[in-house]
């Protein structure tokens, strides 16, 4: 069924199609109409779920790390200030190995306070362990959402899916939300290995040494580093299993793609421009009006930031000339994480090859910052004549 | 061997004593049982059983007499403090030889 | 009205194995134990860092036998609320949920998620074991320290600040059931969950549990020091029914016996007082005399 409705809905409606039956809901612009809806949702009867309006965002993980400890599918949201109060909980989530799935809706973080878009939020809980997915449109949103459920079900780690604050959330675009029984043929109920329970006690997440120890039943039992690796080796495997999502979810709803990179009209392009949600969009008018001008350029968007698909993302990338990476974050003190990011991976796979192509990082959009299609368009333009700066550049500052 | 095929991939633990070791070595003294003066003793019926009420980490078992796990009791004294006869005494365990030290 | 549990009577069955990481003489030790006998088996722990976590053991041996979900510092009572939730869409109607923090993870840190959850009306039981500081971490002060005690970051003037009256503050979210309690009356602290558990929304306990490491005292003298607290009307046991106040055991009995032993005694009991001087001695004195004056014209 198609309809026309704003990104935050489209996100609230995946997770009624999932069935979720534990949310946790605390305000925070651009969120709150997501778990506005949810609420609306809950009081109808629409969705057989508890729906607990916490005292804080770190309590809203909280709610949702124990329900799903306890064998329930969870769901919250958040953006900027509230995702960096939970930042304990998402660590815990992750080392716990719980399936939740949590909206960031991207925005600024302060000091000082901002409300508009950027993605520092969760770019900076990119080494927390969870898996993340970025969104460059409502299809993509509501989509996205209910693939998370499975992916993060079948790896047992925790998935935030983002997009950007008021571009996404708060604009109305049209969109299929996919019929219930279809989904769930996609989505099965939530079965984990383990849930909380009085017949077989178990106590979790308790003090965990360095080293390995034995158990009551004479076995040796992981130290914290095994657990952790293993975090580690399945966000790995993540990636292998996130494909087979992709591939699912196309043959039960018809559509879906490459499931790590986004690409357009990237094949017979010198130079690619990449980033990460709906920013890689805009960038498309940028591409179509240099491709006007006889400028080989394409852009890819990256879906999945973590784990990062660095063999993906190398592959499209071997042989072009130059890669122009727009970020709406950076890591302070360097340059921006995606950046730093897809360079490792190029650089892992293809140096000495003779196929590695320059990389020119530009900063642009921070705090809702207005990002003009002819800025991109004429940054773009600059860099494919010859890398700009080895240092990040920021557009659109007005120092 | 390493611990790639342990059944838990999470920091998941059952029940069972000891996690603390043999946490009777962390005693200096130990508890001594006068059955004469011990209530439930005196009378052979249940009674009193303080003793078994108060101690913190469960080795005093609510029998006739009052039996003390001398794997794991720490020597905390609140059993003699509390018995109301003063049927627990509290001995260095310095005075036990070593094949007397996992003994009543 | 429920008879009182004796010793006797008490359930003989144990939840805590023996062997744990807790210190010799441990108070909070002896409140779990009587706590979890009434509790029963068909409940589930959450449990921040703490003693307790201490007590509970190390991965992957738990002492415990009762499931129990370890938490942040800061989140006992959203994740007691989650588990709350998750039974409730399972349909489990026989499970029961309790929360057992400390004093700092109650009063300072996990005030905030105490309270919304409170508000919100969640129906677990919250028990804080109040050993006065934060002792797991090597006895520093925390919001329920008492005034003039020496900690670890209070270590030449002592606590200069009141002890902060969490049931008083629990009270004020009109719960059905709050209770003070101590370990050294572990049967008023087994009636008094027996009683509650059946009682709407969030109950919420405050267990006095004499610590011999944090508090300075030889632990054979940990039940007899918990009782001079109560005997030296310093604190009172007592539940809040529905907002109706009402001392119990000792304390109520003190109400008739109208003399209580000089807090002197108490202090003199552990090192931790050592550096109150005989003036600040009769500031306490007086204001518990004052407390008890209104008890007994209460009582009247």
């Amino acid at each position: 069924m198609h309809i026309i409705e704003n990104g935050n809905v489209a996100a609230a409606l995946g997770v009624k199609l999932c069935h979720a039956n534990v949310i946790a809901a605390y305000p925070i612009t651009p969120q709150t109409p997501l778990t506005e809806k949810l609420s609306e949702y809950v009081e109808a009867g629409e969705m057989k779920a508890e729906y607990i309006p916490v005292e804080s965002e770190h309590s809203a993980l909280a709610v949702c790390i124990a329900a799903s400890s306890a064998g329930a599918r969870s769901f919250t949201a958040t953006s900027a200030n509230g995702l960096l109060y939970m930042h304990e909980q998402v660590h815990w989530a992750a080392g716990a190995r719980l399936p939740i799935v949590m909206c960031v809706v991207n925005r600024a973080v302060g000091a000082p306070w901002n409300v508009w878009n950027d993605q520092q939020d969760s770019i900076s809980q990119r080494d927390t362990g969870w898996i993340q997915m970025y969104c460059c449109d409502h299809q993509q949103i509501i989509d996205s959402v209910i693939k998370a459920y499975w992916l993060a079900e079948k790896v047992s780690i925790p998935i935030m899916v983002c997009y950007d604050g008021y571009i996404l959330s708060h604009t109305y675009m049209p969109f299929d939300v996919p019929d219930q029984e279809k989904v769930d043929a996609f989505l099965p109920p939530f079965r984990p290995d383990y849930a909380l329970n009085t017949e077989e006690p178990a106590n979790l997440n308790t003090v965990t040494l360095p080293d390995v120890r034995m158990d009551i039943k004479g076995e040796i039992a992981h130290g914290y580093m095994e657990i952790r690796y293993l975090l580690h080796e399945e966000m790995r495997t993540a990636l292998t299993v996130a494909a087979e999502a992709e591939k699912r979810f196309a043959d039960i709803f018809g559509r879906g793609g490459d499931p790590y990179v986004e690409p357009y009209l990237c094949d017979d392009a010198e130079y690619v421009a990449v980033g990460l949600g709906s920013l890689t969009y805009q960038l498309r008018v940028a591409i179509d009006t240099l491709r006007k001008e006889g400028i080989r350029v394409g852009v890819m968007g990256v879906r999945f930031y973590r784990p990062f698909p660095d063999v993906a993302v190398a592959n499209a990338l071997k042989g072009k000339k130059g890669v122009i990476v727009y970020e709406k974050a950076l890591s302070y003190g360097y340059e921006g994480a995606l950046a730093s990011d897809l360079k490792s991976a190029l650089y892992e796979h293809l140096a000495g090859t003779g196929t590695l192509p320059f990389v020119q990082n530009f900063i642009a959009g921070i705090g809702g910052r207005d990002i003009r299609t002819d800025d991109l368009t004429q940054s773009l333009r600059a860099a494919t004549k010859s890398r700009v700066s080895k240092e990040p550049v920021w557009i659109g500052l007005k120092l | 061997m390493g611990t790639r095929n342990y059944r838990r991939k999470t920091s998941h633990s059952e029940h069972g004593p000891g996690d603390g070791g043999r946490t009777g070595s962390w005693r200096v003294e130990r508890p001594v049982l006068n059955k004469s003066l011990c209530i439930p003793c005196k009378r052979n019926t249940e009674a009193c059983f303080m003793c078994w009420l108060f101690c913190p980490d469960v080795v005093i078992s609510r029998t006739i007499p009052p039996k003390i796990d001398l794997e794991y009791c720490k020597g905390c004294g609140i059993c003699a403090e509390e018995c109301p006869t003063k049927a627990i005494t509290m001995v260095d365990e310095a005075g036990f030889s070593e094949e007397d030290k996992d003994k009543e | 009205m429920q008879a009182k549990t004796t010793i006797l009577s008490l359930p003989t069955e144990e939840f805590v194995h023996p062997g744990t990481r807790a210190c010799t003489g441990c108070g909070l030790a002896i409140a779990y134990r009587v706590g979890l006998k009434a509790l029963g088996k068909d409940t589930i722990l959450v449990v921040p860092p703490s003693c307790l976590t201490v007590l509970q053991g190390l991965f992957p041996i738990a002492s415990t036998k009762l499931a129990c979900l370890n938490v942040t510092f800061a989140s006992t009572a959203a994740a007691a609320s989650g588990i709350l939730a998750t039974l409730k869409v399972q349909g489990e109607d026989n499970i029961k949920v309790a929360a057992w923090a400390g004093d700092g993870g109650t009063s300072d840190i996990g005030l905030q998620a105490l309270s919304g959850a409170a508000e919100r009306g969640e129906n677990f039981i919250y028990l804080c074991y109040d050993n006065e500081g934060y002792m797991n971490t090597g006895a520093q002060r925390s919001g329920t320290t008492p005034i003039g005690a020496v900690t670890a970051n209070t270590p030449f003037k002592g606590k200069l600040q009141q002890k902060k009256d969490v049931p008083a503050i629990m009270a004020a979210h009109n719960l059905s059931y709050v209770a003070e309690c101590s370990a050294a009356y572990p049967l008023d602290l087994f009636d008094k969950i027996r009683k509650c558990m059946d009682m709407p929304g969030t109950k919420y306990f405050h267990i006095h549990t004499p610590c011999p490491p944090g508090w300075g005292y030889d632990p054979r003298y940990g039940i007899k020091i918990g009782r001079l607290a109560v005997e030296t009307g310093y604190y009172d046991l007592y539940e809040i029914v529905n907002g109706e106040f009402k001392l119990t055991a000792a304390s109520e009995k003190l109400v008739e016996k109208r003399k209580l032993i000089p807090v002197r005694e108490y202090f003199r009991s552990q090192s931790r007082f050592r550096i109150l001087t005989d003036a600040q001695i009769a500031v306490i004195q007086n204001q518990i005399d004052a407390k008890w004056a209104n008890y007994y014209k209460k009582d009247e």
